[in-house]
């Protein structure tokens, strides 16, 4: 008895490990897709988080502080986009840039509210799902972010795969000249996937701040959206390798926070690096098996028109 | 029979034009890439637009679809002034453009890449049908669900040409079409734009092929310099007079001197075999040839053969075969590397010239070094000797002829022709036993290609052995001595130029003599 419910605990802390990881990971395939490579997740996502909590704690509306926190991400990547899509500027500079103003501006924003406490979001149960022995809680009684997590999952495998927005931006992220030559817009394009991105990884950085981790520090995205970059590639920029790659790196650093608990004698640095080992090792074999392929051929190359 | 072209230009009443270009100029910078260049396409008729590279046929074409703006000029469609500002403006008014480079999509199917290029969406399935019947309708083989990343040249061209088609064009405009297709190939084209002309569209034809367009087309635009020169009846002239007024002067044949005695074989190729890497990388398939001093080989065969795979396996850039596959001057040199290979005294000048023969931002001078490091002259102890460097720079400069602004310009900024002819003259002062110069006058001027010709003609008299990788046949049966064919990573056996034809070299690029070898050898 005990067992199952211990079990259930540790799988819905997972997928509340994972979900983060998700949401912002989600956004940046579609930016990557596009043809932009934007190293600011982290920025945005401690920005979202910062703005979320903020505006969740002041007005008193999780809805409002989650809204709050996507639009302060998608602000944040539209800094980018101007300068990467419209400037033409290095993207790995402009996003490592954009990375280091969104930690200095969170933790500006942030800085009253060290210390505070909100409820976290509620578990939104679905009747009868949720009495499930252990699966149940797991599945249907989560936070909205997860729900949220798995429809935009939907919507991206779906909108890339099967719509014409989708395919245009695909298009545009393999050979930008070629979708200019039929007429496509391409910066526009990009610049609403980068917005995209952005407004995943505000919520990624909500989900942080108001359902994981109910407060704020400075520190508190701790490396998630280089994560979240990570599994971009690691997936192939295949969406549904992305809720494999969010759920291994969720498993495996709860996993470490539990057997930490049992006192092995192994060192707690070591083992708090071990979900980032794992990350790696599997981008490694998959890079390996995969030959770099996958990639948007235009991923990364400003685009200038007419040469 | 409105169609038919008066044999008097100044006949009254000339049918009306389908797309008229009138007095149209564009600058970029101090160059002017038109200079008040008029031309009009007429419904029904196949118009040539001819002239050499850097003559502004690109320009004129990006004008007339919408991906440049004239500074001034005018477009008409049927008669009314119209203004394109992007592609998609003038895909409305129905004019298609089939682009040398194509505007594709590799990592996406076919279906994909056609749907990009309607104005609206609408479903796949419905789609690759209509795919169906157009290609039914035409004659281009096109399968709908392919990823276009797999597709030869020759297929990739019918999809584009199938994509415009769909948007049911008044006008198609073919941009140097044949310079990609076997003359097999080239045939099935041609018969696909007599249907499309014989339900009145129009279509224009650039090329700077004279043969295909005297055949094939009605009228013909010459430009020259960004200039309108003539519009004549093709028909009416021979090869000669549409050269002189595309060039401007007679353009000389290169001599052919075949009176001197061959040497011993500077490269001997046995049975090279080379696994493909990935998925575009072709192999090669038990390659055999031997060239001997004296004289020049000439590969000829559609891109993507196999022809980059062999080149990179002959200069030491890919490695894999055995070490006795490829010996150079009676050393084996299958194991060594490209510097190693130029020790002993072999040179090479691959097909791209920015980036791969020359580092586009470095400087003339410094490119120079980039071959010449290891002959031992203009590095002594690791330090770059500059005076050395500069005196084999100046001399390549002043016997090639090459022509740039400033004093050591970076190499981007030389035209394509001068940046050949400095890339080829660093290789043959360097004095090789074996030169390989893959496609030695791609995207050169004539008068520039002319001369590379002569160039290598001249070492091969002197003793060097030169082999040449082109797709241009005219070029090679010109100036080579012996021809091979590249298909599919196979080599045919090399023939004397005077004992074979332009049709049977045609069909061994397109598989043939592969296949009945494969067939005698089936029946042995």
């Amino acid at each position: 008895m005990l067992d199952t419910v211990m079990i259930g605990a540790v799988l819905a802390s997972v997928v509340a490990a994972a979900t983060t990881l998700l949401i912002a990971s989600l956004g940046e395939l579609v930016a990557e897709r596009a043809g932009t490579l934007n190293l600011g997740v982290e920025g945005m996502m401690i920005i979202g988080a910062a703005v979320g909590y903020a505006t969740a704690y002041s007005s008193g509306s999780l809805l409002l502080g989650t809204l709050a926190a996507v639009l302060a991400g998608m602000a944040l990547s539209l800094v980018f986009a101007t300068l990467t899509i419209w400037l033409a500027a290095n993207q790995v500079a402009s996003g490592l840039a954009t990375t280091i103003l969104g930690l200095g501006l969170a933790g500006l924003i942030g800085a009253s509210f060290v210390g505070t406490r909100l409820d976290a979001a509620p578990a939104l149960d679905i009747p009868g799902l949720s009495d499930l022995p252990i699966l149940g809680k797991v599945a249907f009684g989560q936070d909205a972010f997860v729900y949220a997590s798995v429809a935009l999952l939907a919507l991206v495998t779906w909108g890339l795969a099967r719509t014409r927005i989708g395919l245009i931006l695909r298009a545009v992220g393999e050979s930008h000249a070629a979708a200019h030559a039929l007429g496509h817009p391409v910066r526009k394009i990009r610049t609403l996937a980068v917005m995209f991105g952005g407004a995943c990884a505000g919520l990624a950085g909500a989900h942080l701040s108001l359902a994981y981790t109910p407060f704020w520090a400075s520190d508190m995205t701790a490396g998630r959206g280089w994560i979240a970059l990570a599994l971009v590639v690691f997936s192939a920029w295949k969406p549904l390798w992305l809720l494999a790659g969010a759920y291994l790196f969720g498993a495996v650093s709860i996993l470490q926070l539990h057997v930490q608990g049992f006192g092995l004698g192994i060192p707690s640095q070591l083992l708090s690096s071990l979900p980032y080992l794992a990350t790696v090792a599997a981008l490694v074999l998959i890079s390996a098996m995969k030959r770099g392929q996958g990639a948007p051929a235009s991923l990364g190359v400003p685009f200038v028109p007419d040469r | 029979m409105a169609d038919v072209v008066p044999s008097d230009p100044l006949a009254s009443e000339p049918p009306p034009a389908l797309l008229e270009a009138i007095g149209l100029t564009k600058r970029f910078g101090a160059l002017v890439a038109n200079d008040h260049v008029s031309l009009a396409i007429r419904a029904g008729e196949t118009h040539a637009l001819l002239g050499e590279n850097g003559a502004g046929k690109s320009t004129l074409v990006k004008m007339m679809c919408g991906l440049l703006q004239a500074d001034s000029g005018e477009l008409r469609f049927e008669g009314a002034p119209v203004s394109f500002p992007d592609p998609a403006a003038s895909r409305a008014r129905g004019i298609g453009v089939v682009f040398q480079h194509f505007a594709l999509f590799d990592a996406l199917t076919v279906v994909e890449n056609v749907a990009l290029g309607l104005p609206r969406h609408e479903g796949l399935a419905a789609l690759a049908a209509r795919i169906e019947a157009c290609v039914h309708r035409y004659g281009l083989q096109v399968e709908p669900y392919r990823l276009v990343g797999e597709l030869s040249v020759g297929e990739r061209q019918r999809v584009e040409i199938v994509r415009c088609l769909l948007g049911d064009p008044r006008v198609l405009i073919l941009d140097e079409p044949t310079s990609v297709l076997t003359p097999d190939e080239s045939e099935s084209l041609f018969r696909t734009v007599d249907l499309l002309t014989a339900e009145g569209r129009a279509v224009l034809f650039i090329s700077h092929k004279l043969d295909e367009v005297r055949r094939l087309c009605q009228r013909a635009t010459v430009l020259r310099g960004g200039k309108f020169i003539a519009e004549v009846d093709p028909r009416r002239e021979s090869a000669a007079s549409l050269a002189r007024l595309m060039v401007g002067a007679e353009v000389p044949r290169t001599p052919r001197i075949v009176t001197h005695e061959l040497g011993e074989p500077r490269l001997l190729v046995k049975n090279l075999n080379l696994k493909g890497d990935g998925s575009r990388g072709s192999a090669l398939i038990d390659i055999n040839l031997e060239i001997r001093a004296g004289e020049i080989i000439g590969i000829a065969g559609v891109a993507g053969n196999g022809q980059t795979a062999l080149f990179e396996a002959l200069s030491g850039e890919r490695l894999g075969g055995d070490a006795e596959a490829i010996v150079i001057d009676r050393t084996p040199a299958g194991a060594l590397g490209p510097t190693e290979r130029r020790a002993l005294r072999a040179g090479f000048v691959p097909e791209e010239r920015l980036g791969h023969a020359a580092a586009p931002d470095m400087r003339l001078s410094d490119n120079v070094l980039l071959t010449t490091h290891g002959d031992g002259r203009n590095v002594r102890h690791g330090v770059i000797r500059h005076s050395v460097l500069h005196a084999m720079f100046g001399e390549i400069v002043k016997r090639f002829d090459v022509r740039f602004g400033g004093r050591d310009p970076k190499a981007r900024r030389l035209s394509g022709g001068n940046l050949q002819k400095f890339v080829i003259g660093r290789e043959v002062l360097r004095e090789p036993v074996l030169l390989i110069v893959d496609q030695p006058t791609w995207g050169v001027d004539a008068a520039a290609a002319s001369f590379i010709r002569t160039t290598l003609r001249a070492k091969a008299a002197e003793g060097c052995a030169v082999l040449v990788i082109s797709q241009d046949l005219d070029e090679l049966l010109e100036f080579t001595d012996r021809i091979a064919v590249m298909c599919e990573g196979r080599l045919t056996a090399p023939v004397p130029v005077e004992e074979t034809s332009r049709e049977a070299i045609g069909l061994a690029m397109g598989g043939a003599e592969t296949a009945s070898a494969q067939g005698d050898a089936d029946a042995a």
